[in-house]
């Protein structure tokens, strides 16, 4: 037996390809455009909100019933930014190191459109199970372009992949910068995340032209 | 249709509820976490002093602290004497490190007069230094920083950190090919005057080989949280001149 229901599976796949969060729904681009100059950042970004989402959708699920409709875009604010904060929290108590790379993106967590989209879209209307599933779906769809983003940001703007210099010493003019090779600085600054992310727009619409709105 | 949760009582009950709940659940995890976490900030204040010192696991590019559990014993190690400096007077403090430089510079803003804590202790050749704290404004918050100096004000080792620059822009002043450009700085001119170091952009030195210009190469991308280091070295640092001015005598 499959250990997920062809159903269930699409949940995970779809927001990897034709219904990605970013390229698709184009949610999350805030954040995304923000944290991605460096590769590091993207990933641990990524992984924070694979956490939050995955598990902020159960919360939402199982509160479906009860929230009442006025208030609910709060109640959804409520439960994000409560377990965004208790994170924090037992981080700085027990892994304090990692609490401070993660400083960062708290702020961005909390007010990621994709979660919201997210609890406003699915949780609200399915059971815990399929929530927590539609939630690492959109979290790796989202995770997948960060890491794109964040890897062509940092190798072409700093020349360097992970805090690792890969093409040579931009001072010492070593490897790729010997023959005359310059980092390109503008690739730092968020215009360029911009720009990059509607290239893997074009790319992904090109290749399936299911995608392209009739006007 | 009319759903039970549409009606204005019970979104009323519903919010009072959840606030309550949640309200309480946040307190109580902050405030039973509370003393791991100053317990967690305490050590990294040594951990930053003793980086600034040159007491670091420094391994090729990437900048490391000395492990959080030998960090107190290094710390009394190393750090010979705590002082505060008052009026160009030195007066011990054994626990002068605790002393939080921000309610000092909203006491200075107040028009009361600031501590001024001053660490002084010996790197792993021996020589003396003096750790000082500095803090600043970066582009989005807090950035604050330690640096080592000689009788000289001349600047031995550096170490910076804040709380939320951009990651690969501003953040990257807690990397070490910035903070180490820092070292062997003049802050004083020949005459013995204050001129700070500015963080400053073309400078013509990227490879910062001129030590008394009073200048170091700044990071492309970060130009305010540059300024912000440049400020938060000369607005705090220049607070402890007339202490060195009576070293030398």
């Amino acid at each position: 037996m499959a250990l997920l229901s062809k159903k269930d599976a699409k949940l995970i796949t779809d927001p990897l390809t034709d219904n990605n969060p970013i390229t698709i729904q184009v949610l999350g681009i805030c954040s995304a455009l923000a944290i991605t100059a460096e590769l590091q950042a993207s990933i641990v970004m990524s992984v924070s909100v694979l956490f939050v989402l995955g598990l902020g959708n159960v919360v939402i699920s199982l509160m479906r019933n009860i929230i009442p409709s006025k208030i609910r875009i709060i109640v959804q604010l409520i439960v994000v930014a409560t377990l965004v904060i208790i994170v924090d929290l037992v981080l700085k108590a027990f892994a304090y190191e990692l609490s401070k790379t993660l400083s960062v993106f708290v702020g961005l967590i909390i007010t990621n459109c994709i979660i919201m989209g997210r609890f406003e879209a699915f949780a609200l209307g399915n059971g815990p199970w399929k929530s927590f599933l539609d939630g690492i779906g959109n979290s790796l769809g989202y995770a997948v372009i960060l890491i794109i983003v964040g890897f062509f940001r940092e190798l072409l703007g700093s020349g360097t992949l992970l805090g690792i210099q890969v093409l040579g010493d931009p001072i010492e003019k070593t490897g790729l910068y010997s023959i005359g090779y310059e980092n390109n600085g503008f690739m730092l600054l968020s215009p360029m995340a911009l720009i990059v992310v509607g290239l893997i727009i074009w790319v992904q619409r090109s290749r399936n032209q299911a995608l392209i709105e009739e006007n | 249709m009319s759903k039970r949760t549409d009606s204005n009582s019970y979104t009323m009950i519903f919010a009072i509820i959840m606030v309550l709940v949640v309200g309480s659940l946040l307190a109580f995890m902050a405030s039973s976490l509370k003393p791991n976490i100053d317990e967690n900030k305490r050590i990294e204040k040594q951990q930053n002093i003793l980086y600034a010192l040159g007491v670091n696991e420094n391994e090729g590019t990437s900048a490391n602290f000395i492990s959080t559990d030998v960090a107190g014993a290094a710390f009394s190690e190393y750090i010979t004497k705590q002082i505060e400096v008052q009026g160009g007077k030195e007066v011990e403090n054994s626990d002068a490190y605790l002393i939080d430089i921000k309610k000092q510079q909203t006491l200075a803003k107040q028009g009361k007069q600031r501590r001024l804590p001053l660490f002084v202790g010996k790197n792993k050749n021996g020589d003396v230094l003096y750790v000082a704290p500095i803090r600043g404004k970066g582009l989005w918050d807090a950035i604050w920083g330690y640096v080592a100096l000689d009788e000289n004000m001349i600047v031995q080792g550096a170490y910076f950190d804040h709380k939320g620059e951009t990651p690969g822009l501003g953040a990257n002043i807690k990397q070490r090919y910035f903070m180490d450009d820092f070292i062997g700085e003049h802050l004083l001119d020949a005459s013995g005057n204050f001129k700070g170091i500015t963080v400053a952009k073309g400078n013509n030195d990227p490879k910062n080989n001129d030590k008394t210009d009073y200048e170091v190469d700044a990071i492309a991308g970060a130009t305010i949280t540059g300024d912000g280091v440049s400020a938060m070295i000369k607005s705090d640092l220049k607070l402890y001149v007339d202490y060195f001015k009576t070293l030398k005598q």
